[in-house]
């Protein structure tokens, strides 16, 4: 750690607003720390103080709420996720908890600190900043994109979504709670709009505001509805999707009547394609009409100059995601 | 028994040698008792961070390291390149801190006052043409012989390709650095290193000290691969802080700095026309390689290529690249790889173009190698243990299942292992206990193991009876582990004295026991006569060699057939590539390897699969990223810096080819040659999947679908 920062160590949601609030935002948070001190050791994030979420036992529940939905506390690991049979009605959130592979990841790694997860891009990385540019211009429109965005990559950003869960929630319509940045504050947002691409190196990747965290994940009640995720990646262990999708289907008499389909690691948000939802509607799910909705998934794609091929790994990422939903997709 | 002549023993009379042996040391490396470099932590050790340069180009205009010193904490400070210093590579080394905590050593470093004269920089390792507009290559250089123009008119077929594969680092587990302290005047060096009893010399010149004063000791090394030779400049830095503080300090390279600085593999990239006749026979051959070592501009060696066949025509030429990117070393069979995988993938493309089977093509043209029945019988094997006939079919044409399709593929290689200089120092105690010394290090070979098994095979004794001390450079002067050398060096002057002790004390039996010493052997803990009657024990003997024991020295290499050098080697593998999203899964490696006698079979294959496992990442995901925009490696993390896991590996079947021919050669080392056709292997089952080439190593989905799209079957 280069910078010394306080460290902090709430119990309780109201605390941890409390001591976000006190630096007046100049803090992080520190959740499963499978991310944070690296940030911090490459002085990437010089925080005043860092808040460890990890004691506050709200965070840690999993547990039915009034309208038969699941809340999920932002600090359910992967791997209490994946042993909890109340979850195990999502299918799609377990095919991202396989994804991941690395044991460790899976158990230090949680649900909230994935949705918050910082950008892997490279000159982010390396201290370019959140933009990853030099003298005014973006480092990866003329250099090295072969990881960087291939949809919603027109403005200055051009880096890619990290978190590995964000498409399946938002295939399922989930919502996060969001406590502070006053006492008291709580509000239920929909995922879908929690997510921003920033224009300026100021603004996050997130809505949220300094004093503020995520609390719990709202999951409607699975009722019929099928699910699944397909993460596409090079290596077989601890690596980052290359593209991912995720899908929940509302299949009625062999139709589907209705779906929400989301690409993960193709651009600087979760990417909801309603194309592709529209293009599956009103259809069996087949090889042939997987592969349309996937052809209207990737039809607005953008790739920059070494990332084309992403385009085709997206395509087959949300085609294999149908298919998985349907049970026509095994993974190995 | 009867003649006191050095050799081993006939094959049949061993009873460690060539069998499954543990590593003697295996339990200290895994339950994590064995102390690396990193692990020494005498009292008062001060740790050390760096600071290093993040311009591709540049020259440091003004250093101030005078708020270092003054941070609480801090020792020492150490310039690596001061003010009018030009930088060529990001990751250069310009200043580290000693301090009492890595925090303040981390805070020294950041109080430190640096700024460059940012400078032009070409990271571009396979554009020839704008190496070429930027001034940057080097001289080309080139030779011919036959006449390729005329045969290339006869040739029934001919492929134009483009062939390569990119830079990696040597990615040692255990990155570079050491810990020095002085006791008095002498300093004691533990070094991350493959060159025990080569390096305190480096150590004693430039810190002004008689190298008899410089112990280097070296227990365990994670990873060398040929990167650690040197004392190198970070090890000088330590060794000479801590003589100015008085204390000890530790100084282990960060990853990013591992990465960028401490050694490479040069790049390599060719434009090869290959011809053969209506039969198959390959008659021409015309290329023309480049690529990158670094600032200085070398490339592959051209004297080389074609690798492991050469052909009556052939021409052949080699341009280098300068580059702002850190400089190459010796990475596990230097040139071999890259020759390799440029040669053979060609050679694949030219089997394709005849419409031949590959085993048939290769097998057809093994005359043009100088191994020929060796290749010929370890392709036979290959292709039994991983089903070639029943499995091959002609490229892109096999059956495509849900978007998969699977390949077979081939190579071959060479390499020498002659054994290096070295010498031992084998003791027997009166009371019968046996040791064995020597300034070797282990860099994977089993050393200790091996030493151990010669020694017991010798005696008559289990391996266990055996104590084996290395990794000082106060032992027997020792070879360095590299070229493969180490299994040969340590094993001949061990067989020679102990060999050369045990006739001492058969002698010293003989005169007490009135026997006839040319009957004597020793199994089994006991001293036989004539193969069968119990003289005595190993104890009793022992004991009749006085109250000092008896201590024998042993060196090496000498002509008396226990070491020889020049193995070859054959690699397939069966892929899958999922022809939608690029990925190539491996399913099954096989290698059929020979190398001589076989001192402990286990971890001869333990070599061999380690092997693979490094060809498989370089062949699929394993790369070092240069930045044309920042100059900079910009991968240089074990993250985006590919290697595969234990998921991505598939079945490694390794097997030692062993008839009683190769146990007439004697020993021959293994560590590099397993490692070099993995990325030609790899490739052609590729193609043989796809139907297309995948050009340049390593072989990632981009790549994969690139291609895909090029060659029409996307």
């Amino acid at each position: 750690m280069t910078v010394n920062f306080q460290y902090a160590r709430p119990e309780t949601e109201a605390e941890a607003v409390e001591l976000l609030m006190e630096t007046g935002g100049d803090a992080a948070i520190l959740a499963g720390g499978t991310d944070l001190p690296y940030l911090l050791q490459a002085d990437l994030l010089k925080p005043q103080r860092v808040v460890d979420v990890k004691r506050i036992p709200s965070l840690r529940e999993i547990r039915p709420d009034e309208t038969g939905g699941m809340l999920v506390g932002a600090n359910v690991t992967l791997e209490d996720a994946r042993s909890s049979p109340l979850l195990a009605g999502y299918s799609s959130l377990l095919h991202a908890i396989d994804g991941v592979r690395a044991i460790q990841i899976q158990q230090n790694g949680t649900i909230g600190g994935d949705l918050c997860h910082l950008p892997n891009c490279w000159y982010f990385r390396n201290g370019y900043g959140l933009l990853g540019m030099e003298n005014g211009k973006s480092l990866a429109a003329a250099g090295d994109s072969r990881y960087h965005a291939i949809l919603g990559n027109t403005g200055p950003a051009k880096f890619v979504s990290a978190s590995r869960f964000a498409p399946a929630l938002i295939a399922w319509d989930a919502e996060v709670r969001i406590v502070g940045p006053s006492a008291g504050d709580a509000e239920f947002l929909p995922l879908e709009f929690f997510y921003q691409t920033p224009r300026t190196a100021k603004q996050g990747v997130t809505v949220l505001q300094p004093g503020q965290l995520i609390t719990h994940v709202r999951l409607p009640h699975p009722a019929d509805l099928l699910s699944a995720n397909y993460d596409a990646q090079e290596l077989n262990g601890l690596d980052w999707p290359l593209a991912a999708a995720a899908c929940t289907l509302q299949i009625d008499a062999g139709v589907v009547r209705a779906a929400r389909i989301v690409m993960g690691h193709v651009a600087p948000i979760p990417w909801l394609s309603t194309e592709a939802a529209r293009a599956i509607i009103g259809h069996p799910v087949t090889e042939a009409t997987a592969s349309a909705a996937a052809e209207a998934a990737i039809a607005r794609a953008t790739p920059l100059a070494h990332n084309e091929y992403k385009v085709q790994i997206a395509r087959a990422a949300v085609k294999r995601t149908l298919l998985r939903a349907t049970g026509q997709w095994e993974e190995a | 028994m009867a003649e006191r002549t050095i050799a081993w023993k006939p094959r049949g009379e061993n009873q460690i040698i060539g069998t499954e042996v543990l590593r003697i040391d295996g339990v200290e490396k895994a339950s994590g008792t064995a102390k690396y470099s990193a692990d020494i932590n005498t009292q008062g050790t001060l740790y050390c961070k760096l600071l290093t340069c993040k311009h591709a180009h540049a020259k440091v205009t003004k250093l101030d390291t005078e708020p270092a010193k003054g941070v609480k904490g801090v020792k020492a400070v150490h310039i690596f390149r001061d003010v009018d210093s030009e930088i060529e590579w990001d990751g250069t080394l310009i200043a580290a801190v000693a301090a009492e905590t890595q925090d303040a050593a981390q805070d020294g470093v950041n109080a430190i006052v640096v700024e460059y004269e940012v400078l032009p920089h070409f990271v571009d390792e396979d554009d020839l043409e704008a190496a070429k507009e930027a001034g940057r290559t080097t001289e080309p250089r080139s030779s011919t012989q036959g006449n390729v123009e005329a045969a290339l008119k006869d040739a029934k077929a001919k492929v134009e390709g483009y062939y390569g594969i990119h830079t990696i680092t040597h990615c040692c587990l255990e990155p570079h650095g050491s810990h020095c302290e002085f006791e008095d005047d002498n300093l004691i060096a533990h070094l991350s290193t493959q060159n025990v009893s080569g390096t305190p010399g480096q150590f004693a010149g430039p810190l002004g000290l008689d190298a008899s004063k410089v112990t280097v000791v070296c227990d365990y090394i994670g990873g060398g691969f040929g990167s650690k030779f040197a004392a190198d400049e970070w090890g000088l830095a330590a060794a000479k802080m801590a003589k100015e503080t008085g204390r000890p300090v530790r100084l282990m390279l960060d990853r990013a700095t591992e990465l960028k600085t401490a050694g490479n593999r040069p790049s390599g990239f060719a434009r090869v026309t290959i011809a053969a006749n209506a039969d198959g026979n390959i008659i021409a051959w015309d290329s023309e390689h480049w690529g990158t070592n670094g600032p200085q501009g070398g490339t592959v060696d051209v004297n080389q290529y074609p690798y492991v066949f050469d052909f009556e025509n052939r021409n052949r030429a080699a341009i280098g690249i300068k580059t702002n990117a850190g400089p190459q070393r010796a990475w596990r069979a230097p040139n071999h790889p890259q020759l390799c995988a440029m040669t053979q993938t060609a050679m694949d493309d030219l089997a394709a173009e005849l419409g031949m089977d590959s085993l048939d093509f290769f097998l057809k043209n093994l005359g043009h190698t100088a191994k020929a029945d060796v290749y010929k019988a370890e392709l036979e094997r290959a292709a039994e243990l991983i089903g070639w006939k029943d499995k091959w079919h002609a490229h892109g044409k096999g059956e495509k299942r849900r978007g998969k399709a699977r390949g077979l593929g081939l190579g071959l290689h060479r390499w020498g292992g002659r054994a290096h200089a070295a010498s031992c120092t084998v003791r027997i105690e009166p009371d019968g206990s046996v040791s064995s010394n020597a300034g070797s290090q282990d860099i994977g070979t089993g050393t200790r193991t091996v030493i151990a098994i010669v020694l017991a095979e010798t005696f008559g004794l289990p391996v266990e009876a055996i104590k084996v001390n290395i990794g000082s450079s106060t032992l027997p002067q020792s070879g360095p582990s590299g070229g493969s050398t180490t299994v040969g060096g340590v094993s001949g002057p061990n067989r020679r004295a102990a060999l050369e002790a045990l006739w001492k004390i058969f002698d010293l039996v003989a005169a007490k026991y009135k026997v006839d010493a040319a009957t004597l052997s020793a199994h089994g803990g006991k001293i036989l006569s004539n193969g069968e009657k119990a003289v005595c024990t190993w104890k009793q003997a022992a004991s009749l060699t006085g109250p000092m024991g008896l201590e024998v020295q042993g060196k090496g290499p000498e002509n008396d057939g226990l070491t020889s050098d020049g193995v070859g080697g054959v690699q397939m593998a069966e892929v899958e590539v999922d022809l939608e999203t690029g990925v190539v899964r491996m399913i099954k490696m096989v290698a059929v390897q020979d190398c001589g006698l076989i001192i402990d079979l286990k971890t001869a294959k333990s070599q061999v699969e380690g092997a693979m496992i490094q060809g498989i990442a370089y062949a699929l995901t394993e790369e070092r990223i240069m930045d044309n925009q920042t100059g900079r490696f910009i991968n240089a993390d074990l993250e985006n810096y590919k290697l595969p896991r234990i998921g991505d590996v598939g079945e490694l079947v390794a097997e030692m080819y062993q008839p009683d021919s190769e146990y007439a050669r004697g020993v021959i080392g293994l560590g590099e040659p397993p490692v070099i056709c993995c990325g030609a292997a790899i490739s052609n089952a590729v193609a043989n999947a796809t139907g297309v080439r995948v050009s340049v190593l390593p072989m990632t989905p981009k790549r994969v679908l690139d291609a895909l799209k090029k060659g029409g079957q996307a």
